[in-house]
């Protein structure tokens, strides 16, 4: 396909993934929204000041940056799998693999696809926030890098995940199994100084504790790990995973017998 | 003149083992409306599979009006429309963003896509469908919604699997004419079907594909010199209470009305009335038995089954 067929097609894909989850709004937009809602209200508003301080800010400014981005890793993850699970489930993926699209782009479509529905909810999140807290903004660049980078990553893992599952419940295991301990456990409610040293190493092996940590850095200029170590390991992780994903969707069985 | 399609040695053997297709060559010309017939599970679906690569084929090749899929699969696709046997689209989105998507998927701008959209959503008659979401039609519909689907990139070669599978006898009627149409347009077709009748009737040329294998590659008009025996059913304006004596025709009394004769190729149909005039018959219609192409494809796929065939390998 020649350069301007090609972005008709990937802009085809983005659009129609846009116009998906824009269209079940009451499924994928508000129930993220109202579940950080309750966040903020009992961590924030009814515990946080039982807490005290954490690293030197009030516990609600602390756990804010964190809440945001596991938002935007669920459901950039969840939207990409479920979206793409369910074009396999009703045969409709093959409307794309009948047709000329390379499959690299069709691997940037839907990921485009779930960076824009974690980023959106990221926003509603963030605006929600700002009724619970003052939000300071340390470092913008940061901010935005890390929260597109890590929206990235997890669309890939939902799409490697989406392109193994035979079933619903696939694509329920993983979110459920290790998505949400990985979340709970990478620093969004805690400093992992307050950790034993062994559970400290222990969590370094948790990606997620890298993205919470750079993007809390983009807010409040505080990081339990080195950011710059924290943007290395998103992009091997995403490298590791775009190069499985293109690996899959050309080759695997699961896609075409 | 470059063929529209060309397979030369074509196999396949799933994970499992089985060994759906045992070395197919076939060459469809351009302009041809091609009947691919097979039983259930004779390797049909199997070759449109790797034609429109759903399918990874083990060993062959496969070229779309000179291109072979290996080298250039992009460009291949270009020339392909497929409608395949299940339906395969988002149920949830409206008809009209589902043909226009397809289109954007070949690469077509928003205004061409829109507009192509329009012409054959009217030609199917689904342009009143378009705000629809797809769930909420008919079989029929959703069948001729697929047609649209693989014609909004206006291929050169349509495949279509089983395309009146389950749609009633005028839809199906109206069907055949649109695809009658868009072959004499220039569009090379490519059918799979169960109705003979719809082979018959639309295709110049026909394969019989039985457990991966060719056993038959001619013209309709061709494989139906074949045909060896026709049996007749003929209605009569009299009760008749005993088969009539026309020695040398084999036949039998269905009932006080009608009975059937067994026609040799060698014998003349003159023959039989002339006999009947004799015998103050009164015949007030006559019809094939069974279409003549059926009774050819049973003959055929029988007798692959009395000889060995490639299947699941050990």
């Amino acid at each position: 396909m020649k350069t301007g067929a090609l972005w008709i097609a990937f802009s085809t894909l983005v659009v129609r993934e846009v116009r998906r989850f824009t269209r079940i709004w009451m499924q994928t937009l508000l129930p993220p929204a109202i579940t950080i809602v309750l966040y903020f209200v009992i961590f924030g508003t009814l515990i946080g000041p039982r807490i005290g301080e954490m690293a030197g800010y009030p516990y609600i400014q602390f756990v804010v940056p964190g809440l945001i981005m596991m938002a935007v890793i669920t459901n950039s993850y969840s939207n990409v799998v479920s979206s793409f699970y369910g074009n396999k489930f009703q045969g409709s993926i093959d409307e794309l693999l009948v047709s000329p699209v390379p499959n690299y782009v069709i691997l940037l479509g839907f990921v485009l696809g779930g960076v824009a529905r974690g980023l959106a909810v990221g926003v509603i999140v963030t605006v929600l926030s700002l009724f619970f807290t003052r939000l300071q903004l340390e470092n913008v660049w940061v901010t935005v890098a890390i929260v597109f980078l890590t929206a990235v990553l997890f669309s890939l893992a939902g799409l490697l995940n989406a392109i193994f599952a035979q079933s619903f419940d696939d694509i329920s295991i993983i979110p459920t199994f290790v998505l949400t301990p990985l979340t709970y456990l990478g620093g969004v409610f805690y400093s992992v100084d307050m950790l034993p040293e062994f559970w400290q190493n222990v969590s370094l092996a948790n990606p997620v504790l890298y993205m919470v940590n750079a993007f809390r850095y983009g807010f409040l200029g505080i990081s339990d790990i080195n950011i710059v170590w924290a943007f290395v390991m998103v992009l091997v992780f995403i490298v590791i995973a775009f190069t499985s994903a293109l690996h899959l969707l050309a080759r695997s069985e699961r896609l075409r017998s | 003149m470059i063929s529209a399609l060309s397979i030369l040695g074509l196999t396949k053997t799933y994970a499992n083992g089985f060994r759906a297709l045992a070395g197919i060559d076939l060459d469809v010309a351009e302009g041809d409306f091609f009947a691919l017939l097979g039983p259930n599970g004779a390797g049909k679906s199997t070759t449109i599979g790797v034609i429109c690569s759903l399918v990874r084929k083990t060993s062959g090749t496969v070229k779309v009006f000179g291109i072979d899929i290996d080298a250039d699969f992009s460009r291949a696709k270009q020339y392909i429309g497929v409608v395949p046997q299940e339906f395969n689209f988002n149920q949830f989105e409206k008809v009209f963003d589902i043909v226009v998507t397809q289109a954007g998927y070949y690469g077509l701008p928003k205004k061409l896509a829109c507009e192509r959209t329009e012409k054959y959503l009217r030609q199917l008659g689904l342009w009143d469908k378009r705000d629809t979401r797809a769930r909420m039609l008919s079989g029929g519909m959703k069948r001729r919604l697929m047609i649209a689907r693989a014609l909004v990139h206006e291929p050169k070669l349509l495949i279509l699997d089983e395309p009146t599978a389950g749609v009633d006898i005028e839809l199906r009627r109206s069907t055949w004419k649109f695809l009658q149409d868009i072959n004499a347009a220039g569009t090379t077709i490519i059918l799979t079907t169960h109705y003979l009748e719809e082979a018959e009737s639309l295709c110049n040329k026909v394969a019989i594909i039985d457990r991966g294998v060719i056993v038959e590659n001619t013209s309709i008009q061709h494989l139906l010199t074949k045909l060896d025996t026709e049996v007749f059913v003929f209605d009569t304006r009299e009760e008749l209470t005993a088969f009539p004596d026309i020695s040398g025709y084999a036949g039998k009394l269905l009932n006080g009305y009608s009975f059937e004769v067994q026609v040799q190729k060698n014998q003349s149909l003159n023959v039989l009335f002339a006999r009947f005039a004799e015998q103050d018959i009164h015949v007030t219609s006559m019809r094939n038995k069974s279409n003549r192409l059926e009774e050819l494809f049973v003959s055929l796929v029988e007798s692959g089954n009395s000889a060995e065939k490639p299947g699941v390998t050990s």
